[in-house]
């Protein structure tokens, strides 16, 4: 059970770690999507079968189309493609502040005893999902339905181009 | 698999007997796996061969249709007799084996390769999901028909890294135009399902197929289908699927006589035949979610046709809506990419989400008095046609001149 | 180490890659990206905890991930249609060279 785990925690990290130190971006965006594709399968370990299939359907079905869209929207050339590496102070930075997190984290996490029920798995169907979603929830789904309107409007509204503005520019 | 109820009849208890006979002095572990094999084995074995042998049906529907004879010539080996071409696909997997693969020198060499493995493996992931028979379904999930549409988006991935990897900028605008329309139109599809689910109460395939069991008046059946909001989902699925699998008459990703072939230019032998088998593979799956959640999956039309197994009825099936398949590229004519697009939204986006509101009236309707059952027939059927023509009014009027702004 | 704590390395494991990448990298797009990383982390540690809780009856775990998962699908789409604006004004996207308030 517990090496099931460990492989998918492993392949995610690992795709995820490379894809943060890659030069190419389309590299770097596919890679990403491994990753998690990688958190979807610790879904389906975990039992939470309904959020692996969300998380598959979101991430790699939709968010990794506008990121590659990004991506070849904003670059003139093929060579654009592969950024240039920062400044090492910055990298340097990057990695103390982030290694400083990890150890607190890390060192929080093995030293909390931790009382783990000893229940079975749980398990929860697409049918108390949806009655949780209606009851409970409905006042938040309403307002993620609200949210995701408005930030699809705005996304829209910000990159599409002002048509007055350039036409000159616009081929 | 479940086991086999013990009331049907012989021939369709058959593979679930036929299974356990094989694998059922096996301890407990191992049975299953080797149960789980033999499922995947057989969901390859079957559709590699309905692959086969649909493109050859296509090539001799096409030609029928179009007048000429179609592939005749490929004989049958050592006896030289030629069955109306029927060894046709053969020839054609062996010529694509053995065909030089030329991989263009400035690809990303890695993706190039990946891309048609990758677009294969989801599409065989989808099968795995869809009821075949009664009780012959391989893998039983709670959420299957996410599930299924989950692993059909991560196809776009696929399309993206082919035209990606050919390092060539036809590939790459061919690629960016496929993935618009295959975004566009993965909006209608995954709405036309909404109302199924809604009506059925489940995602799980085989309670979608057991919601549809029954007849009225003995011989109508209760499949979706045959409902004002089923109907109408079931076309917009089908249009959708169309597009989905970059079938005619939207297959302008591809269109071989205008753009060589769009994000398949750069490839070329066994990579391209896999391109053209995962293209087949997404097709005969669409169909089969079709069946499933429309067309009362393995369910026979009639009570007195109950004896033929459920198997052969999904078969039958199948092979009924690939053959519409085949006859709508035989007729139609290709969409231009913004006709497409508009055809998407403009249309197929805001008729699907009236069908959703629709589904609800039915519902909502369904539970009081009888004429109010009777009532909700004309009423939803109202409700769904009356924007169709509307939307189809609008739709014809902007054949007004192309703004071209991304042209 | 218990299941739990492997999960919660796990999450705090991907959480640092996604600080690492957004600190260090310099690219809007890799910014972006590793923000989404730690809200994946995020939402990693929700699902363990109602793998692990002892009375899991209410699903508020998968609730909490469903509901975060569709504000991160907004908030890629917003963050990139803003790397798209500030390639319109800057034709670069280096995030040091976005330091004006006017385009």
């Amino acid at each position: 059970m517990n090496a099931v785990l460990i492989v998918i925690a492993l392949v995610t990290l690992g795709a995820a770690a490379v894809a943060m130190t890659l030069r190419n971006l389309i590299h770097s965006a596919l890679l990403l999507i491994a990753s998690w594709a990688g958190v979807a399968a610790f879904y389906l370990w975990a039992g939470a079968e309904f959020v692996a299939f969300a998380e598959i359907l979101v991430y790699v079905g939709a968010v990794s189309m506008v990121v590659l869209f990004a991506v070849l929207l904003t670059r003139r050339s093929r060579a654009d493609l592969t950024v240039t590496p920062d400044s090492a102070g910055r990298a340097i930075s990057g990695f103390i502040a982030g290694g400083a997190v990890c150890g607190v984290l890390v060192g929080a996490i093995v030293a909390t005893p931790m009382g783990v029920g000893s229940s079975p798995t749980p398990t929860v169907t697409v049918k108390q999902i949806g009655v949780q979603l209606m009851g409970t929830h409905a006042a938040s789904l309403l307002i993620v339905g609200v949210l995701l309107t408005v930030a699809l409007l705005g996304a829209i509204v910000i990159a599409s181009a002002d048509r007055t503005d350039d036409s000159e520019d616009t081929p | 698999m479940i086991a086999a109820a013990t009331t049907d009849a012989f021939l369709e208890r058959a593979p679930v007997l036929l299974r356990d006979a094989v694998t059922g002095f096996l301890p407990e572990p191992w049975r299953t796996l080797v149960n789980a094999l033999i499922a995947v084995g057989l969901i390859l074995g079957i559709f590699g061969t309905l692959f086969a042998f649909i493109t050859l049906a296509e090539r001799k529907i096409l030609g029928r249709v179009q007048n000429r004879p179609g592939p005749n010539r490929a004989p049958i080996p050592f006896i030289n007799k030629r069955f109306f071409g029927l060894s046709q696909p053969f020839a054609d997997g062996v010529k694509s084996l053995t065909k030089e693969d030329i991989v263009p020198r400035d690809a990303d060499k890695v993706l190039h390769y990946l891309a048609p493995v990758a677009l294969l493996a989801f599409s065989i992931l989808t099968f795995a999901v869809i009821p075949y028979g009664r009780n012959l379904v391989p893998v039983e999930l709670d959420a299957a028909v996410l599930y299924f549409f989950a692993a059909g988006a991560a196809t776009e991935l696929a399309v993206f890294m082919a035209g990606w990897a050919s390092r060539n900028k036809y590939s790459l605008l061919a690629a960016m135009r496929a993935l618009a329309q295959l975004i566009s139109y993965e909006l209608p599809l995954l709405l036309s399902w909404v109302p199924v689910v809604l009506i059925a109460g489940t995602l799980s395939t085989t309670a979608i197929v057991d919601a549809q069991a029954g007849w009225k008046f003995g011989f109508i059946p209760h499949w979706h289908v045959f409902t004002p909001w089923g109907f109408a989902g079931f076309v917009i699925f089908m249009v959708a699927a169309l597009a989905e699998s970059n079938r005619s008459p939207f297959d302008t990703p591809e269109a071989e006589s205008e753009l060589i072939a769009g994000h398949l230019t750069e490839y070329s032998g066994f990579k391209y035949a896999l391109f053209f088998m995962a293209e087949y593979f997404g097709m005969l799956a669409l169909s089969g979610m079709a069946i499933t959640l429309f067309l009362g999956g393995w369910r026979s039309p009639l009570p007195f046709l109950e004896f033929i197994p459920s198997y052969l009825w999904f078969g039958g099936k199948l092979l009924a809506l690939i053959f519409g398949f085949i006859w709508i590229r035989a007729t139609f004519p290709r969409l231009r990419i913004d006709q497409l697009t508009r055809f998407a939204w403009k249309f197929l986006v805001p008729l699907a989400l009236i069908n959703l509101g629709n589904t609800i009236v039915w519902s909502l309707m369904s539970n009081s008095s009888a004429l109010m059952q009777l009532a909700r027939w004309p009423v939803c059927a109202a409700i769904i046609l009356v924007p169709f023509v509307v939307l189809g009014r609008k739709l014809s009027a902007g054949v007004a001149p192309r703004i071209y702004r991304y042209a | 180490m218990t299941a739990l704590q492997l999960c919660l390395v796990f999450s705090s494991a991907l959480f640092c890659v996604g600080l690492v990448g957004a600190l260090a990298r310099s690219n809007t797009i890799l910014v972006l990206l590793g923000i989404e990383l730690m809200l994946n982390a995020a939402n990693i540690n929700f699902i363990a905890f109602w793998r692990f809780s002892p009375s899991p009856a209410p699903a508020t775990g998968v609730m909490f991930v469903i509901f975060s998962i569709a504000v991160a699908a907004a908030e890629a789409a917003v963050g990139l249609a803003l790397v798209i604006a500030v390639y319109r004004h800057q034709k670069n996207i280096r995030l040091q060279e976005a330091n004006r308030l006017k385009g």
